[in-house]
């Protein structure tokens, strides 16, 4: 906000008149007040800087302040439009007490800015009562009736109706309002306001819903003079890494997911997920495949000033089991080609590392399902492939194209198979051929009304092999128009080895 | 017992063979391909745990070199998965590899990992990784095309990774001209024909045109195989019933391995 000392207000369209949205201190030393037509505003005091309300910008805004946020707990929820919820509950003494870290919080974010109300409470909503008149309350467990008694109804943060409607009926402070029985306030006011009040007094429970899962592990470093170099980032995460092992073999699991959060000290926050097939528990895998990570970035990890904390979490961990292994095992081959794709998906990403599993169907392009390696490793090596018949050539090509290519072919009518055909602008005189081979389209599926196909096994005068399929039956499915002779589209499907 | 302590005992293992063979060379184990020229010119069948080259000289006929190499690989680890690393280009000129396909070929579709890469870069870098892993039992990688970034260094690299691990490596190159590497042995493969029956036989096993054009520790030829998918081993093609007068594209190739045999295998190499 500019500071030559004009008041600022920030005005937005409501009900078709622009009001006050907020307005800062100076503004609101004048008599002006949140709703306030601006018309009104500006005949109050000529001298207005007068802003858009931008609600997308302050979504993100506060969305960037959360992350920012996460440095002191991981449990941080939105309270749009301009509030956050942390949840410190065994965090505070790492940042010497609750005081020190209410004051930390609230200093940190005046220097980038903004103007903060903060308040701690063992309930949400008891918090945001007390913030709402005051800033910096810190209140215990048992001790919110009283604090929030003498408050007045207003920081309830009820509709200005039911504010209103309070006022109206002589209930001014928090404290009236508590004492009258409960039903005569869920009968005047709704059941929704009784269960507010209920949380503001600290009876009954309100819990958040933090934007990120809680990790089962985290480790985090702070440096005093932030870090910018590679070198240094990488010593950090190493010894996060065995950190993070030696936290994780106590209660004998391993991690299956693992997120490197780096915090930047202008608040950018960037963080970086790695996943394994397989529970890790050696700090030196963990490393490597953070590094693959790392130099897989498209856009590298810039870290502008420096980052000044660097957490690595296991989001998710998992029990090892430990198996007696003999001196000359291959019981670790499974490991070893399970740890290999975890670099090679970590490197590449998890679509492009892939193995095959069999489909219940008789289309030959969807009768394989191509599926990420990682996670279904172990029901490829299981899955039940069909039987080839004995005795007889390979009747499935070895390579598919994705999308059957489009033919000319001189064909018998009306089932006769190619005798000639054009495929890449070059012709192929064809010398044996064997088919048809029917294959109708999955008529109870929706779309099932595609053309049946037959499908032709040809080899043409230099020996190349071929599966091609004309697209329709003649008399059945290919309708003649106007006399005119119709034209069968033949499609070229795969090649044999 | 930790994985550093096993690959200590696996060297010193290693080791104790090597004296105890008195060796010369290190013998690599071979693997038999079922065709008894093509053996005989391989010293006992392909080398394992070392690089070997497949080429092609045209688009065309990439099917018939992809069948080649995946009856190399199913004849030199069949038990062991299989890794076949791919760039893009290859999926969209001449398809992706399809498992019923390998499965009518005789191989098992369990076993095989496919990494699709977008460059050459990525896919060396991939299979470099790939040859240090040692449960594999065959690594396949297959590029597109004319490139200068497999060249003498990045050839010797896979060597070298192949040899510690004894995990074999085949390199398919669609659509590219032979060039100078350590590979062990080098093959420019084509479609053949199938044999002339009669019009009711079955047709269509996988027939190839297999030139071996280098060969490090033995001679070269040129051989017609035919991979016989239910014994899963190359053979000499079945002699047809009725002996027809040869085209010239149907010429035996004896003739041409008979002037081979000349070249004796000391001191004298293939590039």
């Amino acid at each position: 906000m500019p500071d030559d000392g004009a008041p600022s207000i920030v005005v937005i369209k409501e009900n078709n008149a622009l009001q006050i949205y907020s307005l800062d201190e100076a503004a609101s030393k004048l008599g002006l007040t949140v709703g306030l037509p601006l018309a009104n505003a500006r005949a109050i005091c000529p001298y207005l800087d007068v802003f858009d309300a931008d609600e997308a910008l302050d979504a993100k805004t506060l969305s960037d302040i959360a992350d920012w946020c996460d440095r002191f707990t991981p449990l941080v929820a939105l309270d749009p439009p301009h509030g956050l919820f942390l949840d410190i509950t065994g965090c505070a003494h790492l940042f010497g007490g609750e005081a020190a870290m209410l004051r930390l919080v609230s200093d940190l974010l005046t220097i980038q800015g903004f103007a903060v109300s903060a308040a701690i409470a063992a309930n949400p909503v008891c918090a945001r009562t007390l913030n709402r008149h005051v800033h910096g309350r810190i209140v215990g467990h048992g001790e919110e009736a009283d604090a929030v008694g003498p408050l007045p109804v207003s920081a309830l943060g009820a509709s200005e109706a039911i504010t209103v409607g309070l006022r109206r009926a002589g209930l001014k402070t928090i404290a009236d309002v508590a004492a009258r029985g409960r039903h005569e306030i869920t009968a005047r006011f709704g059941s929704a306001f009784t269960t507010l009040l209920a949380q503001a007094l600290g009876q009954g429970d309100c819990p958040i819903s933090p934007r990120k899962p809680l990790p089962d592990y985290i480790t985090e470093k702070r440096f005093a003079e932030p870090v910018a170099t590679d070198g240094a980032i990488m010593t950090a995460l190493s010894s996060l890494a065995a950190m993070l092992v030696a936290a994780l073999d106590r209660h004998g699991k391993g991690a299956r997911r693992l997120e490197a959060s780096f915090f930047r000290t202008d608040g950018i926050v960037r963080t970086l997920t790695v996943d394994t097939g397989q529970p890790v528990t050696k700090a030196e895998v963990i490393d490597r495949l953070l590094r693959e990570r790392l130099d897989a970035l498209a856009d590298p990890l810039d870290p502008g000033f420096g980052f000044d904390l660097v957490r690595l979490a296991a989001s998710r961990s998992e029990i090892v089991v430990q198996e007696q292994r003999d001196l000359d095992a291959h019981v670790h081959d499974n490991d070893e080609l399970a740890a290999l794709i975890d670099r090679l998906s970590a490197r590449l990403g998890t679509r492009r590392v892939l193995v095959h599993l069999p489909q219940d169907t008789h289309l030959p392009e969807r009768a394989v399902l191509p599926v990420p390696a990682q996670q279904h490793l172990t029901a490829a090596t299981t899955a039940a492939w069909p039987e080839r018949a004995e005795g007889e050539p390979p009747l499935r090509p070895l390579r598919l194209f994705d999308r059957p290519e489009e033919i000319l072919v001189i064909a018998q009518v009306p089932d006769g198979p190619p005798a000639r055909f054009v495929w890449r602008r070059a012709t192929h005189l064809v010398v044996r051929a064997e088919g048809p081979e029917r294959i109708a389209m999955e008529w109870w599926r929706a779309g099932g009304d595609a053309l049946t196909r037959d499908y032709f096994r040809v080899e043409d005068e230099a020996g190349l092999r071929f599966w091609v399929y004309r697209d329709g039956l003649y008399e059945r499915e290919i309708e003649q128009q106007d006399g005119k002779p119709v034209q069968p589209h033949w499609f070229m499907h795969g090649l044999f080895a | 017992m930790t994985s550093a302590r096993l690959s200590t005992l696996a060297t010193l293992r290693d080791r104790i063979e090597r004296i105890e063979a008195q060796g010369d060379v290190l013998q690599p184990r071979r693997a038999s391909l079922g065709h008894a020229e093509a053996d005989a010119a391989l010293q006992g069948g392909l080398a394992m745990g070392a690089v070997h080259e497949v080429f092609t000289d045209a688009g065309r006929q990439s099917a018939a070199a992809t069948g080649f190499v995946a009856g190399l690989a199913g004849r030199v680890a069949p038990r062991r998965p299989l890794l076949w690393i791919r760039q893009d280009f290859c999926e969209r000129e001449a398809g992706a590899l399809s498992m019923s396909g390998l499965a009518e070929l005789g191989l098992d579709p369990r076993g095989l990992v496919t990494v699709r890469t977008t460059d050459v870069e990525a896919t060396l870098r991939a299979s470099a990784d790939a040859l240090a892993c040692d449960a594999l039992g065959v690594v396949v990688l297959e590029v597109w095309g004319e490139t200068q970034k497999l060249d003498l260094v990045a050839s010797r690299k896979l060597t070298l990774a192949a040899q510690a691990s004894g995990v074999t490596a085949l390199v398919l190159r669609v659509a590219a001209s032979p060039q100078p590497s350590t590979a062990e042995t080098r093959w420019i493969v084509r479609a053949a024909h199938s044999p002339p029956s009669a019009s009711w036989a079955a047709w269509g096993a996988p027939i190839f045109d297999a030139e071996l054009v280098r060969n490090r520790h033995g001679l070269n030829g040129r051989w017609i195989m035919e991979w016989k998918c239910d014994e899963r081993l190359f053979t000499e093609p079945a002699a047809d019933s009725q002996p027809l007068a040869a085209t010239p594209a149907h010429r035996p190739h004896q003739a041409q391995s008979r002037d081979q045999s000349v070249f004796k295998r000391s001191g004298y190499r293939f590039a």
